[in-house]
């Protein structure tokens, strides 16, 4: 075992534990504190795939910004009660738990037996292509478009939120 | 190196619409209270960028890196996609002054969905697939929700923006198995080696993702569960805008993935869409009988049309495709043109929504009576309207493929859904009831849908004009 | 060495999981936070093509998802905030004028 496997695996569990802790906290905010985990567990794993300036933007903007921005709403709406949110285990939940594990299944056996469907032309992981120079030159020349459409998605996503959150309607 | 920047003078319908979006925003910021700028901004915006489709309908070219098309194809979607805005920003002035809700953000809104669905139609590549979509969506959900202080409007924003987020996250996963697999995102390269991934299960299951996202935005069984609810509790003009445009967009996707791209005729996707198409018509067509609201009742129907539209995507032959854009010009001016008349009638709190306040209509407005018995005989598919043509190219194309059955089911559930489209046209003429519209309908909106039951009759008597058209995108 | 289908795999359970947490919880935050969930798998997913093809799309892919992720959280906490001012919770059961 490498330290490189080592490191797979414990993040792997860190990820997967956080994950299965998310959906079954009670609270938000506990929630919410488990998907943080879970992101930096991820940010673990892109830096294993050689992916820096990707892990440090899982950082900065998906823990960092959307995190706290989750973290800001549930607290503005005060619905740490858990009374009010108590959710009442039902019969109903058996059947998408038992389509997902189906599905879940279909996605193990494939990935896990179907050797030969996968790119493998690179035995290696290539380094270079996850530095921050490399990334910024490929989003400016070949991705410039959707880099720009990606603005206006972000205005409209201003104007909406701004629309429907502000206090008062003149 | 390309120069990439030289590239966005070229693709000017989508980057003039965009930039009448800021110049809509900046206008409502600066004329304060004055939201009738934005309107006239915004419709400027519209023909400007329907005067560059047209002028752009010949040739295709790619731009950026083949990652955007430009011309051809893709402009006369964008007739399409703005032809619906210009009427719902048309129709949506009227009906937000009424109920008090009149800003300009709805305007801005609106165009950038717009932008959002031309990237759709124009895409050469998945990312822009994906953020087209997105742009739209992302201004959707906004606008289902935009009378923030009716329950049912919040409820049905939060509830279109789950499932649709929801769908985003297979979208994605579905595209990140085909990169995977296929080692690009780009169409072309991807449809070359379609005939060797075809036999990759991975993939298949990459593009069987895609069928679920795309039928979500398409609103087909079994991914359907949002539209009655979303289009009744939205703003009348906007569940117009988003059964017209949206399903418009989400078709042209279709289409320019699983027709231009992947060759599937014969293959197994083939057989989960025309799956898909049948239990749609089954289902939209046997539930919209039991609506007693006309909005839900237009959902379901909607639901149906889909059901008809992919059984062309499912034939996946050159029929087919010229088929769909047919059906798709006919259905979003049809569709359209009775939420628009719903929206005249309609009063605060969702009242006079219901079959029944339709009673007599004839008598007291003859004229709307008329326009809506056109739209619900072309939506029922009765010749020599438009909705008629539609359907038969669409079924022609899935006999061609070999999938009669389908085309059997087809015309089995359009018969019956002659009777709730003409229950209405009865209701309104031969019913007795003090029906009317109680505050005047302005002449803009008037003229809108009056150009809309036109077209939908020139059309029907000379489908021979779109069809042309349609079928000279088609031998690249 | 971590061959490729770990990392498929890894991305497969906790995007399972996701949705998982889409279908049974009824808290529409927890919901949201499910799909983030499901779309931070996919990201995975992404990278470890890209990495394992030496090819940079599936990272430019990443971060217009990132982007795309944090417009839908500040669209989609707007639509909570404003059902939540209306109907006083986010409890998808309780929210029943439309059936759900």
């Amino acid at each position: 075992m490498t330290l490189e496997t080592i490191l797979f695996y414990a993040l792997s569990f860190v990820s997967v534990g956080s994950a299965l802790m998310m959906i079954t906290r009670r609270s938000p905010v506990m929630s919410a504190l488990y998907l943080i985990l879970n992101f930096f567990a991820l940010a673990g794993l892109y830096l294993t795939l050689h992916a820096q300036f990707i892990a440090v933007i899982q950082i900065l903007v998906y823990a960092g910004a959307i995190m706290v921005l989750f973290l800001f709403v549930i607290m503005l709406l005060n619905l740490g009660d858990e009374k009010k949110l108590s959710e009442k285990m039902s019969y109903k939940k058996i059947i998408p738990a038992g389509l997902s594990f189906g599905l879940l299944m279909e996605l193990l056996y494939i990935v896990s037996y179907a050797k030969s469907d996968l790119p493998l032309t690179h035995i290696e992981r290539a380094t270079e292509i996850g530095t921050v120079e490399y990334v910024g030159k490929a989003l400016f020349t070949d991705f410039l478009f959707p880099f720009e459409v990606t603005s206006i998605l972000l205005l409209a996503a201003i104007i909406g939120a701004v629309v429907l959150a502000k206090k008062k309607l003149d | 190196m390309n120069n990439y920047l030289t590239d966005f003078w070229q693709a000017t319908p989508i980057v003039s619409l965009a930039i009448f979006a800021l110049l809509t925003l900046i206008v409502d910021a600066a004329g304060k209270d004055k939201p009738v700028l934005s309107y006239w901004m915004s419709l400027i915006g519209i023909v400007v960028a329907a005067g560059f489709s047209v002028a752009s309908l010949g040739a295709s070219t790619p731009l950026f890196n083949t990652m955007l098309a430009q011309g051809g194809y893709s402009s006369y979607c964008n007739l399409i996609f703005l032809g619906s805005a210009f009427l719902c920003i048309v129709l949506s002035r009227n009906y937000l002054e009424r109920l008090q809700y009149h800003r300009g953000e709805f305007y801005v809104l609106i165009i950038l969905a717009t932008v959002g669905m031309m990237l759709m139609a124009a895409a050469l590549d998945l990312m822009i697939i994906f953020l087209g979509i997105e742009l739209m969506s992302i201004c959707l959900y906004v606008l289902a929700g935009f009378i923030r202080k009716k329950e049912k409007a919040n409820e049905s924003s939060l509830k279109y923006f789950l499932l649709g987020a929801f769908a985003t996250g297979f979208l994605l996963y579905g595209i990140a198995l085909i990169y995977g697999t296929a080692g690009t995102t780009n169409l072309a390269l991807i449809g070359k080696s379609f005939p060797q991934l075809s036999h990759n299960s991975l993939f298949m299951i990459g593009a069987g993702m895609l069928i679920v996202a795309f039928s979500f935005k398409v609103a087909a069984v079994p991914f359907h569960m949002w539209a009655p609810d979303v289009y009744e509790g939205s703003p009348t003009t906007i569940s117009a805008f988003m059964s017209t445009g949206a399903k418009a967009a989400a078709f042209a996707v279709f289409v320019s993935v699983f027709i231009r791209t992947f060759d599937i005729g014969g293959t197994k996707l083939s057989d989960v869409l025309a799956i898909i198409a049948a239990v749609s018509m089954i289902v939209g067509n046997v539930t919209a009988i039991a609506q007693n609201n006309l909005k839900r009742m237009l959902a379901y129907s909607s639901i149906a049309h889909a059901g008809y539209m992919l059984s062309g995507i499912a034939a996946g032959n050159i029929e087919g495709e010229t088929g769909i854009l047919f059906y798709l010009s006919a259905y979003v001016f049809m569709n359209i043109g009775a939420f628009g008349i719903i929206s005249w009638m309609e009063q605060q709190d969702d009242k006079k929504l219901t079959f029944d306040d339709y009673a007599g209509l004839s008598s007291q407005h003859p004229a709307v009576a008329a326009l809506m018995a056109i739209f619900m005989f072309s939506l029922a598919g009765i010749p020599p309207f438009a909705g008629f043509f539609g359907k038969y190219y669409v079924f022609l194309a899935a006999v061609k493929a070999g999938m009669t059955w389908l085309a059997i089911i087809g015309v089995l559930t359009s018969l019956i859904s002659v009777y709730y489209y003409l229950r209405l046209v009865v209701l309104m003429y031969f019913r007795d009831g003090q029906a009317s519209i109680e505050e005047k309908v302005s002449a803009p909106a008037m003229a809108a849908i009056s150009c809309a039951a036109l077209f939908l009759i020139v059309l029907g008597l000379y489908p021979s004009l779109v069809v042309d058209i349609a079928k000279g995108f088609f031998k690249i | 060495m971590v061959e490729i289908q770990s990392y498929l795999i890894l991305s497969a359970i906790t995007f399972i999981i996701g949705v998982v947490g889409v279908l049974a919880r009824r808290n529409a935050i927890i919901v949201f936070m499910s799909i983030e969930l499901m779309l931070n798998s996919v990201n995975l997913t992404l990278v470890a093509f890209s990495a394992y093809l030496g090819d940079t799309t599936g990272q430019m892919l990443v971060f217009f998802v990132m982007t795309v992720a944090a417009a839908e959280a500040a669209v989609g906490l707007a639509i909570v905030i404003a059902l939540f001012r209306n109907k006083q919770t986010v409890n998808i059961d309780d929210i029943n004028i439309l059936k759900w």
